[in-house]
């Protein structure tokens, strides 16, 4: 995948780590020289509710919002958010899901049922387009902190983008600390690795 | 060099540029943040006020005072400032007066969705409306030239989309105020709004509003952009990114300043399109004057009597976004669906999916109380903060929640309408503050029997822990006098007062089962810092559920907690699953230790015991 025009919708539970990468992904639209804009909601999402943003890359970008139907990648942090925004998707779109399962309090009160593999392995199929998987929390305590989860995934995703893993680590750099640079430099390669060798390194 | 703002951060640099000196603000999404930023350039003034009409008043002391000031707050502040609005309008200050007012349509957090440029049209002050982060410094700035060139306050109205979308935004420098007076105005006819002085403002605020309609007609805000004549759309604020991305070539007349209108250009823009529309979220406030001017608009229904508040074109409720105004644009048949869509086809789940609500945090020193009223049965009127979450179940502990500081009058309504049941009113330290104390004084003065629990936890948590009256420090991180509740209550009449440990689940509950049996009014102070605080999230421990003394009761399910879960062990003799704890999410606050009839959860006193 070239990286010209991108609608990205990022997806995840309030905590993930969702708006700092969101935010790092619209700072490498602005490095790679594009229009960039990037939308997302506040307030009562924060307390364990479902978070959303969009980032796109343009010439000129208009709507902060891409329309449903036309995200060329979802970066889903947890597997029922990937779900739940599933239909955002354009036709033939890329569904990058990070391996990790966050029961609502509606599952643990025990009112609802959370998915089972089979139903996410079939939902996730027969959406047309390719689907890749991360296991973003092994692979950032792997690097030295799970806190680098997002990262991780953000890694994962360079690897779908023709994009130089040094303009990445640059735009990375410039949101941490100076002390978790080098942590968050390992996630990042470390998820890239894991699309790059094109399998699933934990299973 | 143009770099990502958000829209909020873009407009507290715009009040930097202007030069402006003064700001006060009640926080509120979506317009939190345009305070804490601006709050951080050098040598300004910012602060918290406890609610947005005295965050309105001390803006508009300053300007009174010569200074440049702002006042930002949500779209439902400005009911809650609309006093001072309203005089301030009338007056006029002697320096540049900037009230945002950032409206949240499709209610993303709040309790209503009204159109606040409405506010401006009613107040006659001018409204300017911007469509990225670039335009809202850019008319922050122009709105405090604007503010001065017409003496009158100017309202800066944006939504949701606007303050929390970042966009590329150039950023100017600092220019300091032009010109300030010497001494404060000694001017009755112009400040003392006594009915003599006020009416004789009155016809020089009609005038003002015509004199800055005319200014509309030149202002750079207001442009025209010719593409096709096929189709011309008036519109402003973010539906100028739809219009833009659904409607390429359409030619578009974009408003800048949507108060008040500027009738040459629109008719002279009118003339030069064959058919006419109004792309604008919520009220049809550009439309219906449009038409109020006799400027025909395409109605694609061709209706010849409209009911009133109708929009031709675009739903009147909720966010737009490319989706909806494609759909509208294709039911009006202003465009055509396009043919890869046709045969595309959409993504389709077709499977239900458990929701994620969200819920009162783990650790959350309003659980205990919420979890007692619940379990006593009793009406609960509520109040907007994070406690508005213990609607939800298992807790269902609020029965209403209107506005802001509004629990105590509606639990005294209730009273003294001779309701038979004992009202409780629920509200947290930054709400009782905001609009709760006139409440409470009220409750004291009459002598209703409504039991009232100021949740303290130390913060004004839902909108991202902003300091208060209560927390000993300001937005500019200066200490200063931290205010107490007790004595505060106790000052305001009520002679019923105990302040208790937040996680105390016991305590609660007997104090509450014992006042409900007593008369006349009382408060119970819940206090304990909000676990999110970095002081109290040092202080986490998670807790552990011991296997062999659960039997799966599930009255720990019963207070709400994420991180108590249903473990798949089963209860040998009930085939009830145990309990489990979250070791990940749990603060180890020990509400459920204490709800456990089996001591089946160590304290954390206990777990250090059995460390040893």
């Amino acid at each position: 995948m070239g990286t010209g025009k991108m609608n990205f919708m990022l997806v995840g539970v309030g905590g993930q780590g969702t708006l700092l990468a969101s935010d790092i992904l619209a700072d490498l639209g602005v490095r790679l020289g594009f229009d960039a804009k990037k939308a997302e909601i506040h307030g009562m999402a924060q307390r364990g509710g479902s978070v959303t943003s969009f980032v796109r890359w343009d010439k000129e970008v208009f709507s902060p919002i891409i329309a449903k139907g036309e995200v060329d990648i979802l970066l889903a942090f947890e597997s029922l958010e990937a779900l739940r925004y599933l239909e955002q998707l354009k036709p033939g779109g890329t569904l990058l899901v990070n391996n990790q399962e966050i029961e609502p309090i509606t599952v643990k009160a025990g009112d609802e049922v959370y998915p089972t593999s089979a139903e996410f392995s079939k939902a996730f199929e027969n959406t047309a387009g390719k689907v890749f998987h991360v296991d973003g929390v092994q692979l950032a305590e792997k690097a030295g902190n799970a806190k680098t989860a997002n990262v991780a995934i953000l890694g994962a995703l360079s690897a779908l983008l023709d994009t130089p893993s040094e303009t990445w680590l640059e735009v990375i750099e410039a949101h941490v600390p100076p002390k978790a640079v080098e942590v968050n430099r390992k996630a990042f390669l470390l998820g890239r690795e894991q699309i790059e060798m094109g399998g699933n390194i934990f299973k | 060099m143009k770099r990502l703002l958000s829209g909020n951060e873009a407009i507290a640099y715009g009040a930097w540029e202007a030069g402006v000196e003064v700001a006060s603000a009640y926080p509120g999404t979506p317009s939190t943040e345009i305070l804490e930023h601006f709050a951080r350039f050098p040598g300004v003034y910012a602060e918290w006020a406890p609610n947005e009409k005295v965050a309105l008043d001390v803006a508009i002391g300053a300007a009174y005072a010569g200074r440049r000031a702002l006042a930002t707050m949500k779209h439902v502040g400005l009911n809650v400032a609309a006093d001072a609005l309203f005089y301030a309008a009338m007056t006029g200050a002697e320096a540049g007066l900037v009230i945002v007012s950032a409206d949240d349509p499709s209610m993303h957090s709040s309790q209503n969705e009204q159109d606040n440029r409405q506010f401006a049209r009613f107040a006659r002050i001018p409204c300017l409306e911007p469509s990225d982060s670039q335009e809202a410094k850019d008319l922050t700035v122009m709105a405090f030239d604007i503010s001065e060139q017409f003496d009158t306050p100017v309202m800066l109205r944006t939504t949701t989309r606007i303050c929390h979308t970042s966009t590329l935004t150039e950023v100017g420098t600092r220019r300091e105020q032009a010109v300030r007076i010497e001494k404060y105005p000694r001017n009755a006819k112009k400040y003392v709004m006594v009915p003599a002085n006020a009416r004789k403002r009155h016809p020089v605020i009609e005038q003002r509003i015509l004199d800055l309609a005319d200014f509309g007609e030149r202002f750079e805000a207001n442009r025209i952009e010719m593409r096709s004549k096929e189709l011309g759309i008036i519109t402003t604020g973010v539906s100028y990114q739809y219009a833009r991305e659904v409607f390429p070539d359409a030619s578009i007349l974009k408003l800048g300043m949507v108060y008040p209108l500027p009738g040459k250009l629109i008719r002279s823009f009118a003339k030069n399109v064959d058919k006419l529309i109004v792309l604008e979220e919520l009220d049809p406030f550009i439309e219906e004057q449009v038409r109020c001017m006799g400027v025909p608009l395409f109605d694609p229904e061709q209706r010849d009597e409209l009911a009133p508040n109708t929009k031709l074109i675009f739903p009147m409720t909720g966010e737009l976004d490319p989706a909806i105004v494609r759909q509208s644009a294709i039911r009006a048949k202003l465009i055509e669906v396009p043919d890869e869509k046709k045969t595309q086809g959409r993504i389709e789940l077709g499977m239900a999916l458990p929701g994620r609500p969200p819920v009162l945090c783990p650790g959350c020193p309003h659980r205990s109380s919420l979890y007692v009223l619940h379990k006593m049965g009793v009406p609960i009127n509520g109040d907007i903060g994070c406690y508005t979450l213990g609607v939800t179940p298992p807790l269902n502990a609020i029965d209403t929640c209107g506005c802001m500081g509004a629990s105590i009058g509606v639990a005294h309504g209730a009273a003294v309408a001779g309701d038979k049941e004992r009202h409780f009113a629920v509200l947290g330290d930054s709400t009782f503050f905001h609009t709760g104390m006139p409440a409470l004084l009220n409750v004291a003065y009459n002598q209703s029997n409504v039991i009232t629990i100021i949740m303290d936890n130390r913060i004004t948590g839902m909108t991202g822990h902003q300091e208060n009256p209560g927390t000993g420090r300001t937005l500019q991180q200066k200490e200063t006098v931290t205010i107490e509740f007790e004595p505060l209550v106790k000052a305001l009449g009520i002679s019923k007062v105990l302040t208790v440990e937040a996680y105390d689940v016991e305590l609660i509950e007997k104090t509450l089962k014992n006042w409900v049996k007593e008369d006349g009014p009382a408060v119970l102070i819940t206090r304990h810092g909000c676990a999110l605080l970095p002081e109290e999230r040092k202080k986490w421990m998670p807790l552990t559920v011991i296997k062999e003394k659960c039997n799966g009761c599930t009255i720990c399910f019963r207070i709400g907690c994420p991180a108590i879960l249903k473990s798949e062990t089963m209860d040998a003799k009930y085939n009830r699953p145990l309990a489990e704890i979250d070791p990940l999410m749990c603060t180890g606050c020990e509400i459920c230790a204490r709800v456990c009839p089996r001591d089946a959860i160590p304290t954390r006193e206990q777990m250090l015991a059995m460390e040893v």
